[in-house]
C-alpha cells in the first residue's frame, strides 16, 4: 500500500504543493540562468540590464520564498499525517491555507512580472529583501502578507493533527517526523512576525500612501530579524529528509533519535537571534550587538555539525548492512545510481561546503571583505540552492510515486540529474566565492566598470565568469531533466505496474525513549527561544524606535 | 540519553570549532583592533543634508595626516567619487562618513576591508589608513534602482609630496 492508497485527500495535497513549488523553481532557474549569462557578459538579449533587476526580484522571490514554502508544506503534510497514521482533520481548512498561499504566491509573481511589461502599472523591482525605501506596487506587499498568513494556517493544520493524536496517545513520545515540522513551525511563527510588522504596519500602508514615511534602517532590521531564520525554514525540511529518509535509502536507519530532537530545538532556539549578522557593516545598530549576534551565529553552527555527523554515520550504517567494509571502502556500496539517495548525498556534501563559506560570512570581521560581494550568493546556492532544492528534488523520486501511485518515468535521466546538478553547481559556485574576493559586487546586472580592474586572488576574472555563465547552464539543464521526470511521472499514468518504492521508514537505532522527555516540551522550547530574542533585539529595537516609529523617515522611491 | 563515544568526540571538537572562530573575532577587536561600522556616525535628517556637513561633501584635512571624507551616495554616483575621484595623501589615517539622501546604497573600495552600507537617515563611519600611493574602484554592491551598474567611483591615494588638497 502507497501513501495515496492510505491518505488520498492529503496524497493529493501533497501533490498540489509540489506542483506549485516546481512550477516556481522551474521559472525562478530560468531567471537564474538568464542571470548568470547577462552578468558574465555571455548572453544579454534575454532583458536589458534594467529589467535584470526584476528578473533578479523573480528569481529571489519565486526559490527562496515560493519554491521551499510550498516543499515544505508538501513534505510536512506527508510527513505529519505518515507518522502519526491519520489524516489532516479537514480537506477544507487544508485547501484554504494552500489556496492562500497560492494566491498570495501569484499576485507576487504578476507584480515582479508586471516589471517586464511596461504598459502595465505592475512593479516590485525591489528584490526579495524589498529594502525601503524602494516602494513596490501595494500588490507585491499583499501578495506576500497572504502568502505568509497562509503558510501560518498551515501550521496550524499540523498542530491540529496533533493534538488530536495527542487525545488518543496521552503519554507516547511526538513521532520524529511530526517533531521536526512542529519545531519548524514554532520557529516560523517566532521569526515570520518580524516581516508580518515590517509588511502590515510599514510598507504596506506606506506603499498604498496612508503613511508618508518609514525609517530605512528599522524596517531592515525588522527584514532581517525574520531573514536568517528563513533560511532555516528551507533548511530544516532538508535535514528532516536527511534524518528520516536519507537513512533509510542508504540501506540502514537513522543513528540517533534523540539527537535529531536536540537539533531542532538548537534550531528553535537559535534561529532567530542572529539577524544582525546580515547587518555587521549597517551602521546605526551598536558594535556590542553584533557581537551577541555573531555568538549566537557560531552556536549555530553546532546543530549542523551534529546532523553532519548523524548523516554520514546513518550512510555508513547502511553501506555496511549492504556488505561494504573497509574504512572508506564502505562508501562503494552506497547506491550512487539510486537518484533519491545520489540527491540527498550530494546535497549534504555540498551543505558541508557552503557551512565553512558560512563561517566566513558569520566572522565579523571578515565579513568586511566579502559582504555583498559575489561570495554571498555563491555561499548559498551551495545552502539553499543544493542543500535545499537537491534534496527536495531527491525527495520528489522518492515521494512521487507514493503520492500518485505511477511508477517514476525517465528514470535514466533521473539517475544522472543529481550528477548534473553537481557539475553545474561546483563551476559557478567556486567561481562566485573567488570573484567575490575580489571584491566583484552581487545583485548586479553588469559587474564591469571603466574605472575599476578587479584583482582575482585565486584564478583571473574572465575564467571566474565562463565558469560562472557554463555552470549557471548546466544547472538549469539539470532542472530541465527533473522537470521532465517528476511531470512524466504525474501525468504519465499508473499503466498496470506495480510500485517499487516501499514508503516503510525503520525505527531509529537509538529510539525516543532513550531520550529525557523534557525535549518533547515544546511551550519551554518556545519560551526559551522568545527569551533570547528579547536579549538580542529588546534593547537595540527600543532604540531605534525611541526617536518615533518612522523616524529618520524616507519617502518611497519608485523603481 | 546514550550518545555513541565517536559522537561525544565529534561534538566536543565542534564546540572547540565554535569557541574558536568566536576567539577569532575577539582577538580581532582587542588585538589588531578591528572596529565594526556602528552607531558612532549618528542619524540625520536625509531630505535635508543642504544642512549638514554634506552640504558640500568632500575632502577636509584634520590633522597631522588625519583627514574626514564625507561623501552622498545617490541615484546613481557617489558625491566626490563618480564624476571626480576621491584624491587622499599616502600615509594618512582617512575617516569616511556616508550617507544617502534618496535609497540604500553600498560603498565598497575594491580590494581593500572598506565596505559599508549608506542607509538614509544614517551615517556610516569607517577609519582606514592609506600607507602606499593606488588606485582603487568604489562600488555601489547594494541594489538602488535600474541604473545601480552604473554606480561606481575612485578613490587615488596620491604620493605624499605631491598631495595638494586644492585638489580634492
Amino acid at each position: 500500500m502507497a501513501y495515496v492508497d492510505d491518505f488520498p485527500t492529503d496524497a493529493r495535497i501533497v501533490r498540489w504543493n509540489m506542483l506549485v513549488a516546481f512550477t516556481a523553481l522551474g521559472i525562478g532557474g530560468l531567471f537564474g540562468m538568464i542571470q548568470g549569462l547577462h552578468r558574465t557578459g555571455y548572453f544579454r538579449g534575454f532583458v536589458s540590464s534594467a529589467d535584470y533587476y526584476t528578473v533578479l526580484t523573480g528569481h529571489g522571490v519565486l526559490l527562496a520564498l515560493v519554491f521551499t514554502t510550498f516543499a515544505l508544506c508538501g513534505l510536512f503534510t506527508w510527513g505529519v499525517t505518515r507518522s502519526l497514521d491519520r489524516p489532516l482533520p479537514s480537506a477544507r481548512f487544508a485547501m484554504t491555507w494552500f489556496g492562500l498561499m497560492l494566491v498570495g504566491a501569484v499576485m507576487a509573481a504578476v507584480t515582479i512580472l508586471g516589471g517586464l511589461v511596461p504598459q502595465m502599472p505592475l512593479n516590485a523591482d525591489v528584490l526579495y529583501t524589498f529594502y525601503a525605501p524602494m516602494k513596490a506596487h501595494p500588490a507585491f506587499y499583499a501578495g506576500l502578507a497572504l502568502f505568509i498568513v497562509g503558510s501560518w494556517l498551515a501550521g496550524v493544520d499540523w498542530f491540529r493533527t496533533y493534538w488530536r493524536w495527542r487525545g488518543d496517545n496521552p503519554d507516547q513520545r511526538i513521532p520524529l517526523q511530526t517533531f521536526m515540522a512542529l519545531t519548524t513551525m514554532l520557529m516560523w511563527y517566532i521569526s515570520s512576525a518580524g516581516v508580518a510588522v515590517e509588511v502590515l504596519v510599514f510598507l504596506l500602508p506606506w506603499s498604498l500612501g496612508l503613511i508618508q514615511q518609514v525609517d530605512p534602517l528599522l524596517t531592515r532590521t525588522l527584514f532581517w530579524y525574520f531573514g536568517h531564520p528563513v533560511v532555516y525554514f528551507w533548511l530544516m525540511p532538508a535535514y528532516f529528509i536527511w534524518y528520516t529518509v536519507l537513512p533509510k535509502l542508504s540501506g540502514g536507519r537513522l543513528f540517533s533519535d534523540p539527537l535529531a530532537r536536540v537539533v531542532f530545538v538548537l534550531f528553535l532556539l537559535l534561529s532567530t537571534p542572529v539577524g544582525f549578522h546580515h547587518q555587521y557593516v549597517d551602521p546605526g545598530i551598536p558594535e556590542g550587538f553584533k557581537f551577541i549576534a555573531m555568538t549566537n551565529t557560531m552556536f549555530l553552527l553546532l546543530p549542523s555539525l551534529l546532523t553532519a555527523f548523524t548523516v554520514v554515520a546513518s550512510m555508513e550504517h547502511g553501506a555496511r548492512q549492504r556488505g561494504g567494509e573497509g574504512r572508506l571502502g564502505w562508501l562503494r556500496e552506497l547506491p550512487w545510481d539510486e537518484p533519491a539517495f545520489a540527491g540527498c548525498a550530494l546535497a549534504g556534501l555540498m551543505f558541508a561546503a557552503g557551512g565553512f563559506s558560512g563561517m566566513i560570512n558569520a566572522g565579523m570581521n571578515i565579513n568586511y571583505l566579502i559582504h555583498n560581494t559575489l561570495w554571498v550568493p555563491g555561499h548559498f546556492h551551495l545552502t539553499v540552492g543544493t542543500a535545499s532544492a537537491l534534496t527536495f528534488m531527491a525527495a520528489g523520486y522518492w515521494l512521487f510515486p507514493q503520492i500518485t501511485g505511477n511508477r517514476l518515468r525517465f528514470r535514466s535521466l533521473a539517475t544522472i540529474q543529481p550528477y548534473v546538478w553537481f557539475i553545474g553547481m561546483t563551476l559557478m559556485s567556486n567561481a562566485m566565492h573567488r570573484a567575490g574576493l575580489a571584491g566583484i559586487p552581487r545583485r548586479t546586472a553588469e559587474p564591469q566598470y571603466d574605472s575599476i580592474t578587479f584583482q582575482g586572488v585565486v584564478g583571473g576574472v574572465s575564467e571566474m565568469r565562463l565558469q560562472i555563465a557554463i555552470g549557471g547552464t548546466i544547472l538549469f539543464l539539470g532542472l530541465v531533466l527533473f522537470l521532465i521526470v517528476i511531470f512524466g511521472t504525474w501525468l504519465g499514468g499508473s499503466g498496470n505496474d506495480s510500485l517499487r518504492v516501499n514508503g516503510a521508514i525503520p525505527a531509529p537505532l537509538s529510539g525516543p525513549e532513550h531520550s529525557p522527555r523534557i525535549l518533547d516540551n515544546l511551550k519551554l522550547w518556545t519560551a526559551v527561544a522568545i527569551l533570547l530574542i528579547v536579549l538580542a533585539y529588546g534593547l537595540p529595537l527600543s532604540a531605534m524606535i525611541s526617536d518615533g516609529l518612522f523616524a529618520p523617515g524616507s519617502p518611497p522611491i519608485p523603481v | 540519553m546514550e550518545i555513541h563515544r565517536y559522537e561525544k568526540i565529534w561534538t566536543a571538537v565542534a564546540l572547540l570549532l565554535i569557541v574558536g572562530l568566536i576567539a577569532t573575532v575577539t582577538y580581532g577587536a582587542l588585538g589588531p583592533g578591528v572596529k565594526m561600522v556602528d552607531d558612532s556616525g549618528g542619524t540625520i535628517d536625509a531630505d535635508s543634508l543642504g544642512d549638514t556637513e554634506f552640504a558640500d561633501p568632500g575632502v577636509t584635512k584634520v590633522g597631522e595626516d588625519q583627514y574626514e571624507v564625507h561623501v552622498v551616495a545617490r541615484q546613481f554616483l557617489f558625491q566626490p567619487g563618480t564624476t571626480s575621484p576621491i584624491r587622499v595623501p599616502a600615509n594618512s589615517e582617512v575617516t569616511f562618513y556616508i550617507t544617502s539622501p534618496d535609497v540604500v546604497h553600498g560603498f565598497e573600495i575594491a580590494g581593500t576591508n572598506v565596505n559599508t552600507m549608506a542607509i538614509p537617515g544614517q551615517v556610516a563611519e569607517v577609519t582606514v589608513r592609506f600607507d602606499e600611493p593606488a588606485e582603487y574602484g568604489i562600488v555601489c554592491h547594494e541594489y538602488c534602482g535600474a541604473g545601480h551598474h552604473t554606480m561606481a567611483g575612485q578613490l587615488v591615494v596620491v604620493p605624499e609630496d605631491e598631495y595638494d588638497t586644492e585638489g580634492s
